[in-house]
């Protein structure tokens, strides 16, 4: 174990002297990293904003439920306790068709509408807030409600939310396939690395075989620059987000203040920022894994 | 310590480099391996640490049969094997120190430990003054000096040299030969392979003379 430990600390000494020794070349490649990774990650953190933005806006959700003229006492106490019992919701209120047209009459020129008709042709309500809930959800829950005795009609515009759902679907979608490509060009970035860094340290791991290294033992510096280099390339990218959004924050500031909304783009959280470094860290030991794969064998001592 | 059975080494193109090689070597023991150049002096050297694989028979060196060992098994094999080579094989981007400390690294010593022997073994062979120099600074005598520090600074029990006075005068072609026998004197399994007729004469050893691929009776 402390042997082990030993030459994972020598290895990862000698990989930051190795990245030290040649800084201009290293932050080259981390740069570039960084700018293919804040690509999709950008996308990424624009989508999420959206969602919290149009999840905000649908946050407390309302459906108007009107019942039918003729509906009964019974059937309103029914539809009283069956509301109370659905769990998508989260409170309603009665509205009686009295008060709904003594509201409508406060407007001046309705109210000389409502006197020319002379009787009130407005039905009794309900308006319901639910839980905030996926779309579809609210969708199930109002066509249930339609089916109720005594529910005349339930109003919910789904349509906006879908739309946002769908729109954000392909922009999730857009994400994965941006990170797929570009994951793939950084592996082959970080191969190309190692591959030429191999080729250059040839007489080093050939002499290093000749005096009992293990493959192990010569495969690991490798393994330690690609994973080193793919996550400050992670960092980087991530360091490109915090610029990229205080830039637009600035901006938005000022187009929220002239639509009188505060809206302002947020970061990735610690959960997504962690995710991003490890995984920028795990293709980077991808490419210098398969770099070595492919070409450490070749090298064998003569 | 180290025995040939039967060996047979033919090359790719078709090249016989040795036919039939049967020795055996004691521990502690110092033998020359002698022939024309092409005899197969250097084959034979490498087949022992597995630097080549014999095409039929079997060797032997502390008990395991090297011409059958897998792979992976034949890094602790040179472990116990100090190499020196003609050509040296000296790592030129770095400091004589840090040459001589690849094969305690490679052997997970730990620093301060690596570093006394690093010395102690660049003391051995008189390059202590020069640890910070670069081998590129060093004379022909000197790198092969550092050649021998790196070979027996982890205290193989076998040490093999191939012409290790090769490009050398005479007076420090004897000071390498001296080095050779205090090391053999300390127990250690010695293999020279040389076609220096006036090192044989100084210093009269055991000798395996190969003519062609074939030994000498």
């Amino acid at each position: 174990m402390k042997t082990w430990l030993i030459q994972h600390w020598q290895a990862f000494t000698f990989t930051l002297k190795q990245l030290l020794r040649t800084p201009f070349t290293s932050l080259l490649s981390i740069v570039v990293i960084g700018i293919t990774f804040s690509l999709p990650v950008g996308v990424y953190t624009l989508l999420e904003n959206l969602q919290s933005y149009s999840g905000k806006m649908v946050e407390t959700p309302e459906l108007s439920v009107f019942l039918k003229l003729d509906v009964t006492k019974t059937e309103e106490e029914e539809i009283r306790r069956r509301l109370e019992m659905q769990e998508l919701i989260k409170s309603f209120q009665f509205i009686p068709k009295d008060y709904a047209l003594k509201q409508l009459a406060q407007d001046n020129e309705m109210a000389m509408v409502v006197d020319n008709i002379g009787h009130n042709p407005l039905p009794d309500a309900f308006i319901v807030t639910t839980r905030r809930a996926r779309a579809e959800e609210l969708d199930q829950l109002r066509t249930n409600l339609q089916e109720w005795p005594g529910i005349e009609y339930v109003q919910f515009d789904t349509d906006w939310a879908k739309r946002v759902d769908a729109l954000l679907n392909l922009g999730r979608l857009a994400v994965v396939i941006l990170t797929t490509l570009l994951s793939i060009a950084l592996i082959v970035v970080i191969f190309n690395t190692i591959r030429l860094q191999i080729l250059t340290k040839r007489e080093e791991i050939e002499v290093s075989k000749l005096i009992g290294a293990t493959d192990s033992f010569i495969q690991r510096p490798f393994l330690y620059f690609g994973t080193i280099q793919g996550l400050a390339g992670g960092m980087m990218a991530w360091l490109i987000m915090v610029l990229g959004i205080q830039l637009m924050n600035d901006e938005l500031a000022v187009l929220a203040e002239l639509y009188a909304t505060d809206f302002h783009l947020k970061h990735l959280d610690f959960e997504d920022s962690i995710s991003l470094l490890a995984f920028s860290a795990w293709l980077g030991w991808l490419g210098a894994r398969l770099s070595v794969a492919s070409y450490l064998w070749r090298i064998e001592p003569k | 310590m180290i025995s040939f059975n039967n060996v047979c080494k033919r090359f790719p193109d078709g090249f016989d480099a040795l036919k039939n090689i049967a020795f055996t070597i004691e521990s502690g023991e110092m033998v020359f391996v002698t022939g024309h150049s092409g005899a197969g002096k250097s084959t034979l050297l490498r087949l022992i640490a597995a630097i080549e694989r014999p095409t039929s028979g079997s060797i032997m060196v502390n008990g395991q049969d090297v011409s059958q060992m897998k792979k992976s098994a034949i890094p602790f094999l040179r472990r116990n094997i100090g190499l020196i080579f003609q050509d040296h094989k000296i790592l030129f981007d770095r400091s004589v120190f840090a040459n001589v400390m690849l094969p305690l690294q490679i052997g997970s010593f730990d620093s301060k430990t690596a570093a006394k022997r690093a010395r102690a073994a660049l003391d051995k062979v008189g390059l202590l003054n020069r640890e910070k120099a670069l081998p590129v600074t060093l004379s022909g005598g000197e790198r092969q000096r550092l050649c021998i520090a790196r070979a027996v600074v982890h205290r193989p029990s076998i040490l093999i040299a191939d012409e290790p006075t090769g490009n050398l005068d005479a007076a420090y072609a004897r000071d390498i030969m001296n080095m050779f026998t205090l090391f053999h004197q300390v127990g250690v399994t010695v293999l020279i392979a040389t076609h220096d007729a006036t090192l044989l004469e100084n210093t009269p050893r055991r000798i395996l003379a190969l003519n062609h691929g074939k030994l000498a009776a």
